[in-house]
């Protein structure tokens, strides 16, 4: 006994040594140094509280190595920022909307930026407070959920695009997404298993918007998903790291942020950018109801800040909107075709919008039936009837058990 | 069949067991994913220490987990005295209804208390968060004293009472140290269940106060970072050494004991 528990001291001794030694530095010259200094003290002093809540993982916040953004906003303007994350943008709107809640900054994605708009759940921002939204470069302005620039203001954005790999992809067959209907990768193919991006896939493939409202064009696009059925290994979400990077498929399509990251890991893949796509950002709010509105938009101009925005960029490995800030990125970072695609073709991509709940409903529809048409529908009958037989042997059992008990 | 015995032993801690070990390994892992092992490091221990927004949740995760535990300790205490002290028939009706908030689902608890918080108008935060853990916290301990309760002589408080002790000395001095054991294991066990919650803390937590597992779960649109890994391994290795500890001192005092009886033998 004690010598396992000296193994274990020893264990854990060498560990708190090696980690206190390794001082990795991974990042030299991002800062968050500020030009106006001055600009941001307006507050200073007066014990003002804001509450933030971003997407996990979306904001640098390394204080030792790299730079930690709030807590360089906290010493720069005396405001005291309280962080906390959400997952996905229905859980944000179901929070703010069951309320109880005091908000001063959300992150929602552009679809849901639309219909909270259209809910009136956002505040109109006072750009003369935000002057560096003149940083925001002009592809990522006026885009169709907020056409007129006055509810947002972008933090990253990302597009979809195909993920492959090298060793198994011919990149000839790269000439749209019908590389997701090829039957050569037949078994080696992923593909989103949430309704609307893999409509948006189909779609776009067929060459209508992935915003359109036609059931025509819908019950096309729900025919091309269940033709391609016989060749998907797996509809996954974010088990794609784990498939791309162990290798167990070949082509997949997902956001380039993501890409950039698994190419750390497995050298042989790939990125590809289909020429018609569509581009998501994710943009700070103001929510009906924040306590602190003026602080709450010194914040937003902090955080397009070149040299913050730059930093973050560079942490969580998305790209930025803020143009000043891409400039002070690594030159391998600025020339990379994936993180900053052509800004030309740029310009051009819609993101998605909010669709009325027709149809929703008729997508949602033909999502349970493209999903329903296979053995999914069999293994729920399995584990009922497993169950049956349980229940029914259980039973057996007890009245045996009983009766050998009467025995006695 | 020994082996075969043996054999599922084996399995089962197999099973028990090799998900942990898999979350320790990649915890060393160079990059982020959770498959490809692509060299040693020990980045994300370093990261995890200076990653504000992972220990700041930790340490509300470890305050509401001790505040609720002490509170609900001494609600429970008082709670399991005075169901154990009534009739046979209130009691019963008494221990169904503390039992309901154990077998209710974690979903609904945390939803019915977020709807009382917003009609009552309270805004969620540390205040709403450490109440509801209190709330499903307060049976657990009920039914770790109670069983200490019944098996405790009545004779015996009655005796202190005769012997000149106020009811209050009484239970002081008799009662408390009695049912000592339930209470320890009530506090640790409320702990422990607030420190797994996640339902019920994501249901009642605001703007100031997310717990680790709230943090963790909204981890995974850009994937969980390893440095929960790292966190994980530490927090397995930290309740590893404590069993051991406990486990050394109960046979370090087990050996002097019997060195005592032999001695007065």
């Amino acid at each position: 006994m004690k010598k396992v528990f000296s193994a274990f001291l020893a264990i854990i001794m060498v560990m708190s040594a090696a980690v206190s030694a390794f001082a990795y530095s991974e990042a030299d010259g991002y800062t968050t140094k500020v030009e106006n200094e001055e600009y941001y003290k307006k507050f200073y002093g007066q014990g003002i509280e804001i509450n933030v809540c971003n997407w996990g993982e979306y904001l640098a916040n390394d204080s030792v190595n790299f730079v930690d953004v709030n807590k360089d906003f906290e010493e720069l303007t005396g405001i005291k920022v309280n962080y906390t994350l959400f997952s996905t943008n229905e859980e944000l709107y179901a929070k703010l909307r069951a309320g109880g809640t005091n908000y001063d900054i959300i992150v929602p994605s552009d679809y849901m930026i639309g219909r909270m708009i259209d809910e009136g759940m956002l505040e109109k921002l006072d750009f003369g407070n935000i002057p560096n939204y003149e940083n925001v470069d002009e592809t990522y302005k006026n885009m169709n959920f907020d056409p007129n620039n006055e509810y947002s203001v972008p933090l990253f954005w990302g597009v979809v695009g195909i993920i492959y790999n090298k060793s198994m992809v011919d990149e000839a067959d790269l000439t749209g997404w019908d590389i997701l209907w090829n039957e050569k990768y037949s078994g080696n193919m992923l593909m989103f298993s949430n309704s609307r991006d893999a409509f948006a896939l189909s779609l776009m493939d067929l060459g209508y918007s992935f915003n359109t409202t036609n059931p025509d064009e819908l019950a096309e696009a729900a025919e091309h998903l269940k033709e391609q059925k016989p060749l998907v290994q797996a509809y996954v979400m974010d088990e794609i790291y784990d498939k791309m990077e162990g290798g167990e498929a070949a082509v997949a399509p997902y956001y380039n942020g993501d890409a950039v990251l698994m190419m750390d890991v497995n050298e042989d893949l790939d990125f590809y950018l289909p020429d018609e796509t569509s581009i998501f950002i994710d943009s700070m709010c103001i929510p009906k109801g924040a306590s602190n509105k003026e602080a709450a938009e010194l914040y937003i101009n902090y955080m397009c800040e070149a040299t913050v925005a730059a930093a973050n960029s560079y942490y969580v490995g998305y790209s930025t909107p803020i143009h000043a800030a891409y400039e002070l990125l690594d030159e391998e970072l600025q020339e990379s075709e994936i993180a900053y695609p052509d800004a030309e073709m740029l310009s051009e991509l819609d993101s998605f919008l909010t669709l009325p709940e027709d149809t929703n409903r008729i997508i949602d529809g033909y999502w349970t039936e493209i999903m329903a048409n296979s053995a999914s529908v069999w293994v729920y009958i399995a584990i009922l009837g497993a169950l049956a037989a349980g229940a029914v042997a259980a039973v057996f059992v007890r009245k045996n058990i009983k009766r050998k008990r009467m025995d006695y | 069949m020994k082996f075969l015995s043996k054999f599922y032993v084996a399995i089962i801690y197999l099973f028990l067991y090799l998900p942990i070990a898999v979350l320790i390994v990649f915890s060393f892992n160079d990059t982020k994913s959770r498959t490809v092992f692509t060299g040693f490091t020990l980045k994300w221990y370093e990261k995890l220490f200076t990653n504000d927004v992972i220990l700041s949740a930790l340490f509300n995760t470890l305050l509401v987990a001790v505040v609720a535990g002490v509170f609900a300790v001494i609600l429970g205490t008082f709670a399991a005295i005075g169901i154990n002290a009534m009739n046979s028939r209130l009691k019963s009706i008494l221990l169904n209804v503390s039992y309901l908030p154990i077998i209710n689902p974690d979903i609904i608890t945390g939803v019915s208390l977020m709807l009382l918080f917003l009609f009552l108008k309270v805004k969620l935060g540390y205040t709403t968060l450490i109440l509801a853990h209190i709330t499903f916290n307060v049976p657990i301990v009920i039914f770790n004293v109670l069983p200490k309760l019944r098996q405790m002589d009545k004779n015996v408080y009655n005796a202190a009472l005769d012997l000149g002790c106020n009811p209050g000395q009484a239970f002081k001095k008799v009662v408390l140290p009695e049912i000592m054991p339930g209470i320890a294991a009530g506090f640790l066990l409320s702990v422990t269940y607030s420190f797994d919650d996640f339902v019920v803390s994501y249901f009642t937590s605001g703007p100031t106060s997310q717990t680790l597992s709230v943090v963790i779960y909204s981890m995974v649109r850009l994937k969980v970072s390893p440095e929960i890994n790292a966190l994980s391994t530490i927090m397995f290795a930290v309740v590893l050494f404590i069993l051991l500890l406990v486990n050394v001192i109960e046979v370090k005092k087990e050996k002097y004991e019997t060195k005592m009886m032999e001695g007065e033998n």
